[in-house]
């Protein structure tokens, strides 16, 4: 079906677009044929896609999204979709044509281009969306892009704030509308748009409709700008005015209409819809009407007229009527076409002039005589003047603010006058932008000379004019078909007889247009005085001022309330947050044990070693005293956390664990110099008997209790799980595999290096950052100024006391090597491996550091830790890469044995080669971090500034 | 034996909290060394003790889970070991690093007013 092809190419090309543009270099020029090229070209898919919808059958294309949850993409354009997808393709050609010769060579044009693009994109996808859940992803697409869009001009502080208010709001909305469509989803039972719009009834019987309705019509209102959510579209007018132009007449307010249209048929109809759109639509309206005849920025007079018009479109929904419906959607085509092409003629004015603000400008009907001929169409239509297009579907509104049936009689009464009042206060913004800027005595006090744009920058106001004109004057014969499908796709068999002809008869809505134009233009003679004195604000309306309110939320949300709930919910002391941790730990492990009871398993215990009981009396002294120690002797407790961990080393090998006891003990050893190599650098603390006053001991009394608790806590957990039999798990796959498929007899090992040898290999990642993050950290550091002296142990005849351990520690060396290398190789099937082999080789590297002295090493031998590290990883991201070429998964690995003769059969497995780089890696790494730190001490110290005195920590305190 | 293990568990479990809720830095890296051993010995323990059972197969056989070492555990340990040294050398450069800006050794930078 090709008809399907043009939609997904319609939602598709405009993306892909965006993705060229992005990337097309600054001097190019290209990117406006580009955007050009595409925006045409998506006009033409949607022409041609419509054809099949003009022909009566909806192209409908779908694909599997997350059919877990029952969601596909779906495409489809029927009628609506159509005339939307018409307007945001067209007036989006027109834009990129205006935008061509708008922008200026300084800014950065592809980022323009790409992202506007980008939105059509949205755009595209939102209103041909067949998916309640895609079209809610499309509108949040439109937020996202059309802040990207107002908010081009980055370095405007108002285009900043303008850009994030559209956001807040609309996106904002975009939440409750995504709350809301997942209760309609629910209600319905399908997220599918074909479903929904056939299950009407179902829908408004439901309990659950007003809820789902407040949250749609909360996306719709504050994406198209409704009290009292208006406050954003101004603000939005620091947008380049291409933008403006393109979001503000034909798409992203026009998005909250789309929506309200789109789910006309089975949410309308009620007293909720009416009771909240009637009202809402009203006063945006009126409100809106009246505060653009009082703005001086020719921008934000079309904003609020904006506002006034999408009010009007919304009241018209919200009538329950058919033929309201019937002039909505008309009225929002026709406003699209004159608000697009006087932001245009906004633009050029800014563009030629140097300024869009009324009480400046004057006169400018004699320097650019077709501009304004163009621009006093357009706003004619704005007003409603006849033979143009906005004067058709504003009588269509007057007639159905006559007319409309069903609804309170209050409501009948305000109606009328209301939209009266309305028109009158278009005509006089109308007239005040054309008067105010075309008429009146040629003016020389501009920042440029005003001359007429390059011709084809007047080329999309042409269009678009010439459209106003000949809907205007032939709506059936041109905008006819369009709007008549548009609307017999909402209202189905039930759509009403309206006719489009420009001539009704004299009748009463004839007779409110007039008096809305006559009246108008008394009003602007009226306030003509008070409009050229350039007042700021508008009269009777200044202490309403929506950015201040959104400011004061946003102040409140953002910094105020969330400083009061982090006073009221958090600390930034670490004491605190770790004793609150440790604590809901202890709560979390209890509650769960709660129900079940915490009992000894019934499996047969081991008798009990008098070597091991005897061990651990021996560890569990040095865990306490290390505790004990940790702040007045801090060498004491590093000696003693070793002794905890050599007893932790000699449990593993009691319980046939060799590969940890080893990797134990050598982690051991290098954590240890490092702790030594740190304690330099610490604050000497002198201990003072008896010290602390006795909060500081109820302190220390809580946290003990603390510290028994936890501990109690995990003995009998351990207790009650090993006192169970274990289950068979995926031990048995390992043991059984390690040999037959993995080629190693050490287990572990194989489990290492070829099971889960991604899991190694994220591992060593990990650790190569660890050590490189210590490099980095090291290089900056600045010790303070008490620690930088050498250190008494270092003067003196105290430096000949290593002499013996010294020449032990370098005919050591050779050896040490010898035995990681036998490590490393034997590995595979036996005790060893990579880490061990790396650990034991960074051992002897340290010894001779520790023996000769910083200098002497590095004069003598050069160790390239990060060579090592880089060449550890290469190798073993190579082996796993290489399985990929023998087209096995990425680490597969293969393995044969070697026969060396006397020597003995090497097993050959590739895992060796995964394992000598993680060899490779875990030596560089620890001797990187090892020599930052010995470093610290040979290189000239800077000290750091004396920080204030209050942070010296005091002895003794707690 | 279970016993023993377990309350070896408690102990260093126990001295590490302890440690870890005190206010200087090195207090809290040694802390987390301890707690690091609690937590690689409960790990270990979820093999269980089988004393004398071999952890190296032998050569052209598949093992018994019955009448082998429990190997799951153990290379957790194993990666649990390096991470865990990998931690410890990073938290000393961050303690020796606040310690050169602070001036102090305070966890929080600055004691408590």
């Amino acid at each position: 079906m090709p008809d399907t092809l043009y939609l997904i190419a319609a939602v598709l090309l405009p993306f892909l677009g965006a993705l060229v543009a992005a990337a097309l270099p600054q001097s190019a020029r290209l990117e406006a044929w580009l955007a050009g090229a595409v925006a045409l070209l998506t006009l033409v898919m949607v022409i041609l896609a419509y054809s099949s919808t003009a022909a009566g059958r909806i192209p409908r294309v779908e694909f599997a999204w997350v059919p877990e949850l029952g969601l596909s993409f779906v495409l489809r354009m029927d009628g609506l979709a159509a005339a939307f997808a018409m307007m945001v393709s067209a007036i989006g050609f027109l834009i990129v044509l205006y935008a061509r010769y708008y922008m200026s060579q300084d800014d950065p044009i592809p980022r323009f281009f790409a992202f506007l693009l980008a939105f059509m994109g949205s755009m595209m996808g939102l209103v041909l969306s067949g998916n309640l859940i895609q079209l809610v992803f499309f509108w949040e697409l439109t937020s996202l892009f059309s802040f990207l869009l107002i908010g081009y001009w980055q370095n405007n502080a108002a285009a900043r704030d303008g850009a994030r208010m559209a956001l807040t709001v609309t996106a904002g909305g975009g939440l409750a509308l995504f709350a809301g469509m997942l209760v309609l989803g629910h209600v319905v039972g399908s997220y599918d748009l074909d479903v929904v719009l056939s299950s009407g009834d179902a829908i408004r019987a439901h309990p659950l409709y007003l809820p789902a309705l407040i949250l749609i019509l909360l996306g719709a209102m504050t994406k198209s700008a409704q009290f009292p959510f208006h406050f954003w579209l101004p603000h939005a007018m620091a947008a380049p005015t291409p933008v403006s132009a393109y979001l503000h007449s034909a798409t992203l307010v026009k998005a909250g209409i789309f929506l309200m249209a789109r789910l006309w048929p089975v949410m309308a109809g009620t007293d909720a819809w009416f009771w909240i759109l009637c009202p809402v639509g009203l006063m945006t309206l009126l409100l809106g009407a009246y505060v653009a005849i009082f703005q001086h920025d020719m921008k934000a007079l079309l904003a609020y007229s904006t506002i006034s018009h999408l009010g009007l479109i919304t009241l018209l929904l919200g009538l329950n009527s058919d033929l309201a419906m019937v002039a909505a959607v008309f009225h929002t085509m026709n406003h699209a076409t004159f608000k697009a092409s006087l932001f245009m003629a906004a633009g050029i004015i800014d563009h030629e002039t140097g300024t869009r603000d009324i009480r400046r400008l004057s006169g400018l009907n004699e320097s650019m005589p077709f501009t304004a001929r163009l621009a006093l169409v357009a706003a004619a239509a704005m007003a409603g003047v006849p033979l143009l297009n906005g004067f058709i579907s504003k009588e269509m509104f007057f007639a159905e603010a006559l007319t409309a049936a069903n609804i309170p009689i209050m409501m009948r009464v305000i109606l009328p006058v209301a939209a009266t009042i309305a028109g009158i206060f278009a005509v006089t913004y109308s007239l005040r932008f054309i008067h105010g800027a075309f008429f009146g005595p040629e003016t020389d006090d501009l920042p440029k000379r005003p001359h007429e744009p390059p011709q084809f920058m007047r080329v999309p106001v042409e269009i678009l004019v010439f459209t106003c004109m000949v809907v205007g004057i032939l709506p059936s014969a041109t905008i006819g078909p369009l709007l008549d499908i548009a609307v017999r796709s909402i209202l189905g068999d039930a759509t009403p007889e309206y006719s489009l002809a420009v001539w009704h008869g004299f009748n009463l809505p004839l007779v409110m247009s007039l008096v809305a134009l006559a009246g108008g233009v008394a009003l602007y003679r009226l306030l003509y005085r008070h409009l050229n004195a350039g007042i700021d604000g508008t009269p009777l309306l200044s202490g309403l001022d929506g950015r201040r309110v959104f400011d004061q939320v946003m102040v409140f949300l953002s910094w105020r309330f969330a400083r009061a709930a982090e006073r009221l919910m958090a600390t930034d002391r670490l004491q605190m947050q770790l004793r609150l941790m440790v604590c809901i730990a202890f709560l979390a492990a209890t509650l769960a044990l709660l129900p079940h009871g915490l009992t000894a398993g019934e499996v047969k215990l081991t008798p009990v070693d008098p070597v091991v009981a005897l061990m651990w009396l021996m560890g569990g002294a040095c865990a306490v005293a290390a505790a004990y120690q940790a702040k007045y002797h801090r060498f004491a407790a590093v000696m003693l956390l070793g002794g905890a961990g050599l007893v932790t080393s000699l449990t593993f090998v009691w319980f046939s664990a060799p590969d940890l006891a080893v990797t134990q003990l050598l982690v051991e050893i290098v954590s240890g110099v490092l702790l030594l190599l740190g304690l330099r650098w610490l604050p000497r603390r002198i201990e003072i008997a008896g010290s602390g006053e006795l909060l500081a001991r109820l302190r220390r009394l809580r946290d003990f209790a603390i510290a028994v608790a936890a501990g109690a806590g995990l003995t009998a957990i351990s207790y009650a799980t090993m006192t169970r039999a274990s289950p068979d798990g995926i031990s048995r796959h390992f043991l059984e595999r390690a040999y037959t498929e993995g080629g190693g007899t050490n287990v572990v090992n194989v489990i290492l290096v070829d099971f889960r040898g991604f899991d190694t290999m994220g591992e060593i990642v990990v650790l190569g950052i660890v050590a490189l993050t210590v490099f980095a950290l090291l290089r900056r550091f600045r010790p303070a100024p008490e620690s930088v002296g050498v250190p008494d142990q270092q003067q003196g005849e105290a430096r000949d006391w290593l002499a013996i351990p010294a020449v032990t520690m370098r005919l050591l060396f050779p050896v040490i090597v010898a035995v990681a290398i036998y490590l490393l190789l034997r590995g595979h099937d036996q005790p060893g491996g990579g880490f061990a082999a790396g650990l034991m080789l960074a051992i002897g590297i340290l010894l001779q550091y520790m023996a000769g002295g910083t200098r002497w090493v590095e004069d003598h031998l050069r160790v390239l830790p990060l060579r090592w590290m880089g060449v550890g990883l290469l190798l073993a991201a190579g082996t796993g890469a290489a399985a990929i070429a023998f087209g096995r998964p990425f680490l597969t690995s293969y393995f044969a044995y070697a026969d060396l003769g006397v020597l003995g059969k090497l097993p050959l497995a590739t895992a060796v080669i995964f394992d000598l780089g993680v060899f490779a890696l875990v030596f560089g790494a620890t001797v990187l971090i090892l020599i930052a730190l010995a470093h610290q001490s040979v290189r000239s110290q800077r000290a750091a500034p004396p920080p204030p005195p209050e942070a010296y920590a005091r002895a003794g305190e707690d | 034996m279970e016993l023993i293990l377990a309350l070896a568990i408690g102990v260093l479990g126990g001295s590490g909290v302890w440690l870890l809720m005190r206010p200087r830095t090195f207090q809290l890296i040694i802390g987390l060394s301890l707690l690091s051993y609690a937590v690689n010995l409960f790990i270990f323990s979820m093999g269980r003790f089988p004393i004398g059972a071999p952890p190296i197969l032998e050569p052209g056989s598949s093992g018994d889970p019955a009448t082998f070492a429990d190997p799951l555990p153990q290379s957790l340990v194993l990666t649990a070991i390096v991470i865990g040294f990998a931690t410890t050398a990073l938290f000393l450069v961050v303690m020796l690093a606040a310690r050169g800006l602070t001036g102090g050794d305070h966890v929080d930078g600055r004691p408590p007013r």
